[in-house]
């Protein structure tokens, strides 16, 4: 059989293809993804001799996992509509939470402004101009009150994103929950918490990255002690590709990140199997839709691997690695804005035959400023439609055995399992990290990106080709943008209430507290490998934020302790 | 006001641009550098060289911080290679010297290195007297010791600074003979990131025997990131501006 | 005549996205200029105090995070103060239209929104540049 379709394939190319390559050549010489994988012209069963059913795709929800987490999918549940949102300050943002619930969206998320995410007061010298801006902005559990008043924790999934003080803003949130009566078991949801990333990427970072693993590791098995239900961590390789990495890039160095914070976590005597099934993941979807599914498929299969063959794990859950997926922001142009909805389209429907547990579908003006609601809408209806009407939920995994995608997907993973282990060399991700290579990796390939689109290399509709008229094409107004006379009015609003807080609050417990994680931080470890024999900063920290220590003033300390992390890269 | 009354009062703009002119039109500010020499002092001169990436800019940020509590205004300037091909550079060395705030007290330039042999050299000995008028008590030059030009450079330093790291144990026999043999104090950074002995030892055989000049180079260990064995280090530096002294 | 052009690229504001940041430098590298990269991060002063120790003729200013209305006037200030006025300055990020009128009122002399080819900064610098030189 197979002997008999190479020789066909062969018989083929000469008699057929031979001739209208002759008459009429393709294209382009040469056909890649953005992993710069070569594309073939056919695939056909031979591109997947190799590939064993049972040993590479398995059924959903068994190990590999390639097919899926669930064994039913999307038939049993559908994926979780997950719109990032929250802006302003917290009260605004809590009206808005109110709004969406009845809307009928299934979780919240929290976007917090970048003071807040780089430890920051909003009346700290560096935040001017920057409160309430990209995200809500906490300075004090007061804040967290308003932010959630009236929204019933026990019964909503919140997703925050926020990574170097995770800690603290968790710690926020599970005082609101006990405040509101609430079990700390009934609490679900996901923190971002995934320190390593932002010296790559997103460079929202405060401390060193060998401190902030410690908290990312205190946050972690903290939640596995304490809160079962809870994601304490979501892997992020949405910001790796967001900064220029390829899709590969993307895959590798957030699985490794992910093993750098197993192995963070078994140096404090934990076994993996004990945190792994809470671990989750968030990746970006881009647009070349193949590309994008084989590496959904390719990041299942790899991790699973790694967990089972690394660190020996027994339970299916720590090798299942389920994922947030967003539509990818830097895809989108400024210019033909309405262009961006297919783009989404296209890209959502990716993440969904790569089996995603939710989604972000971003909205079509987001490469303008914040969105308007509208956009907001269908961005959201786009999700629905997908779910209800295209009929691709109704099986699972429907594209396993293109011979296309199943060469792709193993393409995939091999090449991410090349990059870990040119990582393992370097002496893991820590290392990788301080030594800049994945920095100038990701760089690299920005570059590179770039410079095709300038060479119309790769087409991007709109930019580089197919132009409309100037008059049109020219970034369109957006009503919803902010103006600064607004944000002053916050940035205002916010340091009265902080000041206030200061005077009513009782200093003498701040102080006490805040001195006591002074305490708890010691021993710091001075060299890799020395996370563990320290004590887990969570409770002195619920303390502190109990008794309405800000943010500002918990990170203060800790940057005392901890010192401040300098870019470390130039390019 | 000419633009040398200015920088002799410590303006931050005239002393810019008087070293843009050095590096754009050397031939034209002949003037202005005689002038500058009969009106000062030669300044103390710290050479800092080595291998890319062990640590020197960050060095510099930490005796920065030194000298600047002992009230002496920094000069620095940061040589960075120039692209043969397109004349263009990326300075980047200032992203690890930047201080939370600016400070009068400290003057720092990035220069690229316009792929001129003795040029260089001539450049950055100029762009020393234009800080010295500015009132520099110290300044610092970077590169990193790999082209010839830039060993050149290194010359017109009065104490020369070796950086290394550990790791760099096997590299020394093939590094430039040059750099080994100017260096007057070795620094060994990154100490925090593994074993230094194979380094020491073949340090230790390097170390070209310049006991009958009265100056043995000292090796030096040090952590730039936290700061540490930077004391030890600016002790060592002035130790060696006074043997220069005393030595004239 | 100065024999190269100097820039600036720099980065106010609190956020960490300095993919395009970093492109443009490159790309201003491989034209042939002399770029000053200083990181994320910086504050305003900062930003100003390198812009005339390095003496630069432009400074490229990369924001995302939205806090250019308060920024961007503020360098500009501080950079009249201190004798920079003269520094060619452009902007690049995410600046919504209905600020870009203000911004060039107060002396931005151009906004490059997204999308923008790295030759069309390149392009820009060197005549803006070119024209200014010729004028003195
Ligand atoms: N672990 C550790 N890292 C350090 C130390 N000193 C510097 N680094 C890091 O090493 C990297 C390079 O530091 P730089 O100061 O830029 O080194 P450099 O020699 O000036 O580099 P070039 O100018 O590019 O040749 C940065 O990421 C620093 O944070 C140290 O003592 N220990
Ligand atoms: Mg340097």
């Amino acid at each position: 059989m197979k002997q008999k379709i190479k020789k066909e394939k062969k018989n083929w190319e000469e008699k057929v293809l031979k001739k209208i390559l002759e008459k009429r050549p393709e294209r382009k010489k040469h056909f890649e993804n953005y992993s710069k994988i070569k594309i073939e012209r056919l695939y056909t069963p031979e591109d997947i001799e190799g590939l064993d059913y049972l040993k590479d795709l398995g059924f959903p929800g068994n190990f590999p996992f390639t097919r899926g987490v669930q064994p039913t999918m999307y038939r049993g549940r559908l994926w979780t509509m997950r719109q990032y949102a929250g802006m302003g300050d917290a009260e605004e943002s809590n009206k808005r939470y109110k709004y969406l619930l009845k809307q009928g969206q299934t979780g919240l998320s929290v976007a917090f402004d970048l003071p807040t995410q780089i430890g920051y007061d909003s009346d700290h010298q560096l935040a001017i101009g920057e409160v309430g801006r990209v995200g809500v902005a906490i300075d004090s559990l007061q804040d967290m009150e308003v932010l959630f008043k009236g929204v019933p924790l026990d019964r909503v999934s919140t997703s925050m994103t926020i990574n170097s003080p995770c800690a603290i803003l968790l710690a926020m949130y599970i005082a609101v929950a006990e405040k509101q009566g609430i079990n700390l078991s009934k609490l679900s949801g996901t923190t971002q918490n995934d320190s390593l990333k932002e010296y790559i990427a997103r460079g929202t970072y405060i401390f060193p990255p060998l401190p902030s693993l410690r908290l990312t590791t205190d946050v972690n098995e903290y939640a596995s002690k304490h809160l079962p239900k809870w994601n304490p961590i979501s892997i992020s390789g949405y910001h790796i590709r967001e900064a220029g990495a390829t899709a590969v890039q993307e895959l590798a160095f957030t699985l490794a990140n992910g093993l750098a914070y197993v192995e963070a976590l078994k140096m404090r005597n934990l076994k993996p199997d004990d945190f792994a099934p809470r671990f989750s993941f968030f990746f970006a979807v881009h647009n070349n839709f193949f590309e994008e599914i084989a590496k959904f498929r390719a990041a299942r299969r790899l991790w699973a691997r790694l967990m089972k063959e690394r660190f020996q794990v027994q339970n299916p859950k720590s090798m299942m690695l389920r994922f947030h997926a967003q539509t990818g922001g830097s895809t989108l142009t400024a210019q033909q804005p309405d262009n961006n909805i297919a783009r989404v389209t296209l890209q959502a429907l990716a993440a969904v035959l790569g089996g995603t547990q939710s989604l972000h579908t971003n909205s079509r003006d987001e490469a303008l400023a914040l969105p308007s609601e509208d956009s907001v809408q269908i961005a959201l209806r786009t999700q629905q439609i997908i779910a209800y009407e295209s009929g691709v939920s109704d099986t699972v995994d429907p594209l396993a055995g293109s011979y296309y995608l199943e060469s792709l997907t193993d393409q995939m993973e091999k090449e991410a399992l090349t990059y870990i282990k040119r990582i393992d060399d370097l002496g893991g991700m820590l290392a990788a990290i301080e030594k800049g290579f994945i920095q100038r990796e990701i760089q690299n390939s920005a570059y590179i990106h770039q410079k095709k689109i300038e060479k119309k290399e790769e087409v991007v509709v709109g930019l580089n080709r197919f132009q409309s008229d100037p008059a049109f094409s020219a970034p369109q107004k957006n009503h919803e943008v902010r103006k600064g006379g607004v944000d002053s009015k916050i940035e205002e609003r916010q340091k009265r209430r902080l000041l206030k807080l200061k005077e009513e609050r009782d200093n003498k417990k701040v102080k006490k507290a805040l001195n006591n994680i002074k305490k708890a931080i010691h021993p710091t470890p001075l060299q890799r490998g020395g996370v563990h024999n320290q004590k887990n900063l969570m409770p002195v920290i619920l303390e502190a934020v109990g008794v309405y220590a800000t943010v500002g003033e918990i990170c203060d300390i800790l940057r005392q302790e901890f010192g401040e992390y300098r870019e470390s890269v130039s390019i | 006001m000419s633009l040398i009354e200015k920088i002799l009062q410590g303006d931050h703009k005239a002393t810019a641009k008087l070293i843009s002119k050095i590096e754009d039109e050397p031939t034209s500010t002949l003037k202005e550098i005689k002038v500058l020499e009969e009106r000062i002092v030669p300044v103390h001169t710290l050479g800092i060289t080595g291998p890319p990436g062990v640590g020197k800019s960050t060095l510099i940020a930490r005796l920065i911080e030194h000298y600047r509590e002992k009230n002496k205004k920094v000069g620095v300037l940061a040589i960075d290679p120039s692209s043969p091909f397109t004349g263009g550079a990326l300075l980047g060395d200032r992203i690890r010297m930047q201080m939370p705030s600016p400070d009068e007290g400290v003057f720092i330039r990035s220069m690229a290195t316009r792929g001129q042999l003795g040029g260089l050299s001539r450049a950055t000995n100029n762009a020393i007297k234009v800080l010295s008028g500015w009132g520099a008590d110290i300044v610092i030059v970077e590169t990193v010791g790999a082209g010839q030009a830039e060993v050149e450079v290194m010359r017109v330093a009065d104490t020369i600074v070796l950086v290394l790291s550990p790791g760099l144990g096997d590299d020394i026999q093939m590094m430039k003979a040059g750099i080994l043999e100017i260096g007057d104090i070795f620094v060994i950074n990154k100490i925090d990131q593994g074993e230094t002995g194979h380094l020491e030892r073949n340090l230790e055989l390097v170390r070209p025997g310049r006991e009958k000049e009265g100056w043995v180079p000292a090796i030096i260990k040090t952590i730039a990131i936290k700061g540490s064995g930077i004391d030890e280090l600016y002790k060592k530096i002035e130790k060696h501006r006074k043997y220069l002294k005393n030595k004239k | 005549m100065r024999k190269k052009i100097r820039v600036l690229i720099a980065k106010p504001g609190l956020d960490g996205h300095d993919r395009g940041a970093k492109v443009v430098a490159k790309a201003l590298r491989d034209a042939g200029m002399e770029v000053i990269y200083t990181g994320i991060r910086q504050t305003t002063e900062q930003i100003v105090n390198t812009a005339i120790q390095e003496d630069v003729d432009c400074l490229g200013l990369s924001i995302l995070s939205g806090a250019h209305v308060k920024l961007f006037p503020e360098i500009v200030e501080l950079l009249k103060k201190r004798g920079g006025e003269k520094i060619l300055i452009f902007a690049g990020g995410i600046v919504p239209s209905e600020d870009i009128p203000e911004l060039e009122s107060i002396g931005i002399s151009k906004i490059f929104g997204p999308g923008t080819s790295t030759q069309e900064i390149i392009d820009f610098i060197k005549t803006q540049i070119g024209a200014d030189r010729k004028r003195r």
